[in-house]
């Protein structure tokens, strides 16, 4: 498959390469570890069309996303992003996502591109009361602009003043460079930046102003590849390694977002359960004390006895270091702890450090 | 494309060897490196170690994953590039220029099986 923006991420130079279906750039000239640090010092642009769009619509519709989602939505303002888990009857998760609210009776659920269907076919089953649910995936595109000169470059083709948008709130019938738009100021890499969401035919449209408007700030199309070091970086959850079916929220150190005293969900039954008799693992954040790059899925052991494994490692372009985030036995997961990770069969000694491994202050 | 040095053999797998004597220092290509993106560590072979043709030679990993390097002759591994430890992007600056194995090779006749300029010319075309 193709977002609209496949002839410009050719036309860009990007390498291309097949994304759970979609083809999509894995980086641009410059490589990963430039476009990492080009978003966090200016701004990068990242085609995310892939993800997917679920309106749920009606009166019933406040009770019916509360019974999926496991934040407690009764604090959010129309207009207002939250961050959310859907979970199974066991606690795993069926996937996160962004649950955007424009009104008791219409939310936008913006899901992992990956789980579209499977997420789909999840609201769909559990529907109830007066509530209808589109999908509407396959005729919205999406944008993310992330850096600190996010705001200054989009500010030049909208006709709202986004200083008016609140970290993790939104607009609808926005004019980005004349398309109506959803804007909302909300991202994945850890930096402040915004999400614009547009018609499917529109994207290249939206795609080119952006990238025109910030020529002069010295922005950068973004890469899958950077995409994901930079969110890894943020400690931000990837679905299929620091959440899944078989890891719950509060395993993945999300409780946060995990409300168990006001809100009953789907799945929150056997989470109260799973904190009130402990949790018996925990992730936790690695630095490499030897060389070596920790990669998903390396077993990571404490006195030759393996405790865990590494749900994402890598090589962290603004630490310059070597870092992992792993499911770990809660027993050995204090910080300051050491720990090995098995890379190629060696053990390499790592120290579990305070997470995230990058925080940024962002605009409020 | 992809830069190709005159005087080295290639592997199907992009490495190069360039052979003095009976020894050859080991690298990888300009393709590969491009390839591999941004390298960030190379886990070197031990001094000592003996490698065939097509077998394991080291690790070399980048922003996006750990890539095999293989020998592309067997023999037995007499010195590698230390300087790869604390600079492994020099790879990527100087590929033809950063061995990491000089080779004490044990069968020459083996390089006979490698391709020389033109032909990994002509591979590397045939890929893109």
């Amino acid at each position: 498959m193709k977002t609209p923006m496949f002839q410009d991420h050719v036309a860009l130079g990007g390498t291309m390469v097949d994304f759970g279906g979609w083809e999509l750039p894995v980086h641009y000239a410059p490589g990963i570890k430039d476009e990492h640090r080009n978003v966090r010092t200016k701004a990068g642009l990242f085609d995310v069309s892939h993800m997917g769009e679920f309106w749920i619509t009606g009166p019933d519709a406040f009770s019916f996303v509360q019974s999926l989602v496991s934040n407690d939505i009764s604090v959010m303002c129309d207009g207002q992003v939250q961050y959310n888990m859907m979970c199974y009857p066991e606690g795993g998760v069926v996937d996160d996502l962004l649950v955007y609210k424009v009104s008791n009776d219409r939310f936008l659920l913006v899901v992992n591109a990956s789980n579209v269907d499977k997420d789909f076919e999840w609201v769909k089953s559990h529907l109830s009361g007066d509530v209808k649910a589109e999908n509407a995936s396959p005729s919205t595109a999406e944008v993310a602009l992330q850096g600190p000169l996010a705001q200054e470059i989009l500010q030049t083709i909208v006709d709202v003043d986004l200083s008016d948008i609140g970290f993790f709130f939104f607009r609808e019938n926005v004019s980005v460079a004349g398309v109506k738009a959803l804007v909302s100021r909300t991202g994945y890499t850890g930096e402040d930046g915004f999400e614009v969401y547009v018609d499917w035919e529109e994207g290249s449209k939206v795609w080119n102003a952006i990238m025109e408007a910030g020529k002069t700030f010295g922005i950068l199309p973004i890469g899958l590849g950077a995409r994901d070091s930079l969110r890894f970086e943020a400690c931000l959850p990837l679905y299929g390694h620091e959440i899944d079916r078989d890891i719950t929220p509060l395993e993945a150190g999300l409780g946060f977002f995990v409300k168990l005293d006001s809100s009953d969900f789907i799945g929150s039954e056997a989470l109260r359960k799973m904190k009130a008799e402990g949790l018996p693992r925990k992730t936790v954040a690695l630095k490499m004390v030897d060389k070596g790059v920790p990669r998903h899925g390396y077993p990571v052991s404490v006195d030759g006895r393996e405790v865990g494994h590494v749900t994402t490692g890598g090589y962290s372009p603004t630490l310059e270091e070597n870092i992992a985030l792993a499911l770990v036995e809660a027993s050995s997961a204090e910080v300051g702890g050491k720990m090995n990770v098995v890379i190629r069969g060696k053990d390499k000694a790592a120290e579990v450090v305070k997470k995230p491994f990058y925080r940024k202050n962002y605009k409020k | 494309m992809a830069e190709i040095k005159a005087g080295l053999k290639y592997t199907k797998e992009h490495e190069w060897i360039k052979v003095e004597g009976e020894k050859g220092y080991v690298g990888i290509s300009d393709y590969a490196q491009n390839a591999m993106g941004d390298i960030v560590f190379v886990e070197l072979p031990e001094v000592g170690q003996d490698v065939s043709a097509g077998g394991d030679l080291c690790v070399v990993e980048s922003v996006k994953g750990a890539n095999d390097v293989y020998s592309p002759a067997s023999g037995k591994i007499t010195e590698v590039n230390e300087d790869l430890e604390d600079s492994p992007e020099k790879i990527n600056e100087d590929p033809f220029g950063s061995w990491i194995a000089l080779v004490e090779l044990s069968d020459l006749s083996e390089l006979d099986g490698l391709m020389d300029e033109e032909a990994y010319r002509s591979y590397c075309e045939g890929l893109e």
